[in-house]
């Protein structure tokens, strides 16, 4: 059933790119007609795999002279990082309902970002797991470079740039990995057995490592990101924070600890008190979350304000899968859902709620505009949307952050401390960018005042409420009832670290 | 050696000398009157049958490559395996050129064009063939002269006649380098059989003991380096590229690379057939052909520095076509890695093979898009494919996916053909080169996203100053797309044309 999510994706963009021009609302219901069906799947999907472990979807040769197989399966996580990329795929697609320009190229590449995605997520063989990583990589181009805003071109080249360097890196990592093993085949169950030598695994596990982590916006290679979000139209940036970022996290987690367990080992010697690359990363990925949370209280530009956030959130992640322990990672695949469903919540929010009404990011300006009370429901999604972000209980992110602090804790405390201080800064820009940006209720200067008096911004359409409700009351449904996926989760973190990754 | 088995050897040769004379007697008697298109159409119809006869007749080939003569063991041209598979590619990559020739008005002489692009085929597909030094040569030549006619073939075009000039004189010294060396390995060793040379200084230790030795391998690498377009044999490229009829340049661009890398495949094969008799593992034995020293040393100098230097240039084009040809100079810096890490097992020829005949299928589509544009913009300029999307969607998207398959985006052709090629270098020659070269070309391919980018940002991106549709010749237009669905569906199913290829 998880299959069709990617068949259904891939079918829809075909079809939309196939479309006469001309037809936006036909290429709008299409497009929601594939995400909603995808959606399904995906939870039949994960409904079905409750209690389950891995279990195989397909397994066919694919090139049988160098042991390629088509091999999908699905453990706990990939379950529910499909699930989320069926909510943010249609979310984001709610969000761009007022796409009028090349609407039905655009929703093409919008379900082939959406089926490259779902594919890496459920991939067992890392073969047909760097396809789909890489098919992800065009669409995201086109759409940033065709509907993009600021500095459009530029945003998409440095994004499409980073991620075909990253995957460079994790090309080279694999071709070592299939060469030294000899084992013959690409499956990442097999070569995860294949016993790869300690010190090969040393130095080949921080080479897939940062060239996932380049798409996970691990600090100091996260610059693609503020830049792409910002650049991008609002549902490819809820899609870029949303699932993208998560792709990188993922191939983290699945092929780097998964294949190189042994990477992580002590060096036997220490530098600096960094004495393995568990250290290294674990560091980076505090500096992340301090760095990106300082910057982000520095933007003028709103969007900005939550493209740096994401670096900081994702920090949590990288910090999650540092720990090495079961409640860190657990706390790090729910903290990736988590950021997935808060950050698309953020952007929709200022993107397509705000911007499109103001056609400015700009706190200057939108302090001036009184947009509490003449866009109260943009008003009030963000203060919700901010509390979630903050990691107030009740909301998603409070479980997996403090998830990952526990995990932190255990594994090194000083870890927790520093990551501690980086969800206070969290709390002042997050406020910040709200009182800013709706409640300054600062007197336009004369310059700045109408003549004819304040332009209507538009209603609130249904796309956006529905889009709104829906995000928030997931991450409100997992803040809430943790539960529902962390007993998914859990056992396919155990299993991956008892089975030396897989 | 007798003639009949002469003849039976040569005989796709044959065909295509007849089907190169039969073009120019139709066009010339029997339609000389007709309209200009008419004629173009006939001429390429002929050439592209004469191609299909040519490759039905390899089935009757003997099984056996021809030797000197009755007592001899050496074998003068040789038959099955990669050399079928390439003689293969090297028609119907023609035939698909000859097609492209189809809608073109650059010329009126249509039957001289085919009969030159058919008898430069069959200089291909003797090098292709070849065990001898002599016949290599005379393949060569048969086969550049060919080239050299062709990019002059616009005879109203100044650019082509410049080109032409610049690719016939670095053509013609490359030449005298290629036999200069011809000429020091036969007075070292008495022979011209490959076979017979390699055996003489294996046995005969020579290759350690005369520094002429050094010299002839620079010299022959040099000769070689410039069919392939390897830096620093390269300046030609670009200049050709721009310069010549478009369907001419596409011929250029792929099968006088197919043939050039067969000959490679050919040396480095008798090389290690040679060197590496039969061990226990040929992984081991493979790792350091005994003939490696100045010959393995200047392969991976000449492909790091195409590598490098064909990324990197191209970054700096403006011109769709100079792009290409920098891009084809790091592609064959991809290749020669594989061409300096030979071995034993027939995975390597099997990768080269995979990926010069899929980038020569994939070179031959950019550059019949690149003709249609030309034709309705009058340049190659990135300037001229603004707007592409709008103007004709269905060349824009050939136009896409046959450059993300250049840059090795899976699943498309392109990328399967990286990916068959490190893989073979790296499970075959264990050890820090190999691998550091690797490296360096798939750091190098990501290099090479930027500047197919650019190109496809003209297309889809930027907005059009021009909005007039452009239409393309219904033969071109069903080709292209041809082509393009080619690199999706071998680019899907991998298997197929490396089962294909491993089935010689």
């Amino acid at each position: 059933m998880l299959a069709w999510t990617i068949y259904l994706s891939f079918a829809g963009a075909l079809l939309e790119a196939l479309l006469p021009k001309g037809k936006a609302g036909v290429a709008r219901w299409l497009a929601l007609c594939v995400a909603v069906l995808g959606l399904f799947c995906a939870v039949g999907g994960f409904v079905q795999g409750m209690g389950q472990g891995r279990s195989v979807i397909v397994d066919v040769p694919w090139v049988p002279s160098m042991g390629i197989h088509y091999l999908l399966a699905a453990d706990g996580i990939s379950r529910v990082l499909v699930l989320l990329t069926g909510l943010a795929a249609v979310a984001g697609i709610l969000f761009s309902w007022n796409v009028e320009h090349r609407t039905n190229e655009f929703f093409a590449f919008y379900l082939a970002l959406i089926g490259g995605v779902y594919g890496v997520f459920l991939s067992f063989d890392f073969f047909l797991l760097f396809v789909f990583y890489e098919i992800a990589i065009v669409p995201k181009y086109f759409l940033i470079a065709i509907w993009g805003s600021t500095r459009r071109e530029y945003g998409a080249m440095k994004l499409a740039l980073y991620s075909f360097v990253g995957s460079a890196m994790v090309l080279i990592g694999l071709l070592a990995a299939y060469s030294t093993s000899g084992s013959h085949s690409t499956s990442l169950i097999a070569l995860a057995h294949a016993g790869l030598p300690v010190s090969f695994q040393m130095w080949c596990f921080p080479l897939v490592f940062i060239g996932f982590a380049i798409l996970a916006g691990m600090w100091p290679f996260h610059t693609w990101a503020p830049t792409g979000h910002v650049a991008a139209p609002t549902a490819a940036s809820m899609l870029l924070a949303g699932v993208v970022m998560k792709l990188g996290a993922y191939g983290c987690l699945r092929v780097g600890i998964g294949l190189f367990p042994h990477g992580l080992d002590p060096w036997g010697w220490s530098f600096l008190g960094l004495g393995s690359w568990r250290d290294v990363f674990a560091l980076l990925a505090l500096i992340g979350i301090i760095y990106g949370a300082l910057v982000a209280l520095a933007q003028t530009d709103f969007k900005f304000v939550i493209g740096y956030s994401s670096v900081s959130h994702m920090g949590f992640v990288l910090l999650g899968l540092m720990t090495l322990n079961q409640i860190g990672l657990a706390g790090a695949v729910l903290q990736m859902f988590s950021h997935g469903v808060i950050a698309g919540l953020l952007f929709a929010i200022v993107g397509r709620l705000v911007y499109d009404r103001t056609h400015t990011r700009q706190f200057a300006e939108l302090e001036s505009m009184h947009l509490a009370r003449r866009l109260p429901f943009a008003a009030w999604a963000f203060v919700i949307a901010g509390m979630a972000s903050m990691g107030l209980p009740g909301f998603s992110g409070f479980v997996a952050e403090l998830q990952v602090l526990i995990g932190a804790w255990i594994a090194r405390p000083w870890w927790t401390v520093t990551a501690g201080i980086g969800i206070v800064i969290g709390v002042a820009y997050t406020w910040r960018a709200l009182q800013r940006a709706f409640f300054a209720d600062r007197l336009p200067t004369p310059e700045e005042h109408p003549k004819t008096g304040w332009p209507d911004l538009g209603a609130i359409t249904w796309p956006e409420m529905t889009g709104v409700a829906l995000l928030t009351l997931t991450s409100l449904a997992v803040g809430l009832y943790p539960r529902i996926l962390l007993d998914t989760i859990e056992p396919a973190v155990k299993a991956l670290l008892a089975g030396g990754g897989q | 050696m007798n003639y009949a088995d002469l003849f039976r050897i040569t005989l796709p040769e044959t065909v295509l000398e007849i089907a190169a004379l039969f073009a120019l007697i139709v066009d010339l008697g029997l339609v000389r009157k007709a309209a200009l298109q008419m004629r173009v159409a006939v001429a390429a119809l002929v050439g592209v049958i004469g191609c299909g006869v040519a490759i039905w007749s390899l089935s009757m080939q003997p099984t056996i490559g021809l030797s000197y003569g009755a007592g001899s063991k050496l074998i003068l041209l040789g038959v099955g395996g990669y050399i079928t598979a390439a003689q293969i590619g090297i028609l119907l990559l023609t035939g698909v050129t000859l097609l492209l020739f189809t809608g073109s008005v650059f010329t009126r002489h249509a039957g001289e064009y085919v009969a030159v692009v058919l008898m430069s085929a069959a200089g291909g597909l003797l090098i292709a063939a070849a065990q001898d030094l002599l016949v290599i040569f005379i393949g060569l030549e048969l086969l550049s002269l060919g080239l050299y006619i062709l990019t002059a073939f616009a005879k109203s075009s100044a650019k082509s006649a410049e080109s032409a000039m610049k690719y016939y004189l670095f053509g013609g010294t490359s030449a005298a380098f290629l036999l200069f060396g011809f000429s020091y390995l036969y007075g070292i060793t008495g022979s011209t059989n490959l076979h017979e040379i390699l055996l003489q200084l294996h046995q005969g230790e020579l290759y350690q003991a005369t520094p002429l030795l050094n010299v002839a391998v620079v010299l022959i690498i040099a000769g070689l380096g410039f069919k392939v377009a390897a830096v620093p044999f390269h300046l030609w490229a670009p200049d050709t590229y721009e310069g010549a009829p478009a369907p001419a340049a596409a011929f250029i661009a792929s099968v006088s690379k197919v043939a050039s890398f067969a000959l490679l495949i050919g040396i480095a094969t008798t090389a290690v057939h040679v060197f590496d008799a039969p061990g226990p593992s040929p992984t081991e034995q493979g790792a350091h052909p005994g003939f490696g020293g100045p010959w393995m040393v200047l392969l991976v100098t000449l492909a790091t520095a195409s590598m490098v230097l064909g990324n990197l240039a191209a970054l700096a084009q403006i011109s769709v076509r100079r792009l290409l040809a920098y891009s084809a100079i790091a592609h064959a810096g991809y290749m020669l890695i594989a061409v300096a890490f030979f071995s034993y097992s027939p995975l390597s020829s099997n990768a080269i093979l995979y990926y010069i005949l899929t980038y020569g299928l994939t070179t031959i589509g950019a550059f019949g898009v690149i003709s249609v544009v030309e034709r309705a913009t009058g340049s190659d300029r990135f300037d001229a494919f603004l707007g592409l999307h709008k103007r004709n969607p269905l060349l824009a998207g050939v136009l896409l996916v046959l450059f993300l398959s250049l840059a090795g985006i899976p699943p498309l052709v392109g990328f399967w053909a990286k990916f068959n090629l490190f893989a073979a270098v790296l499970n075959l020659s264990a050890g820090v080169v190999p691998f550091t070269l690797v490296a360096l070309a798939v750091a190098m391919s990501a290099v090479s996203l930027y500047y197919y980018l650019q190109v496809l940002k003209r297309a889809y991106v930027m907005p059009a100053v021009d909005e007039t549709p452009i239409k393309a010749h219904p033969v071109t237009l069903v080709v292209l797309v041809t082509i393009a669905a080619a690199v999706v569906v071998l680019g899907c199913v991998p298997a197929l044309l490396q089962n294909w290829i491993a089935g010689f």
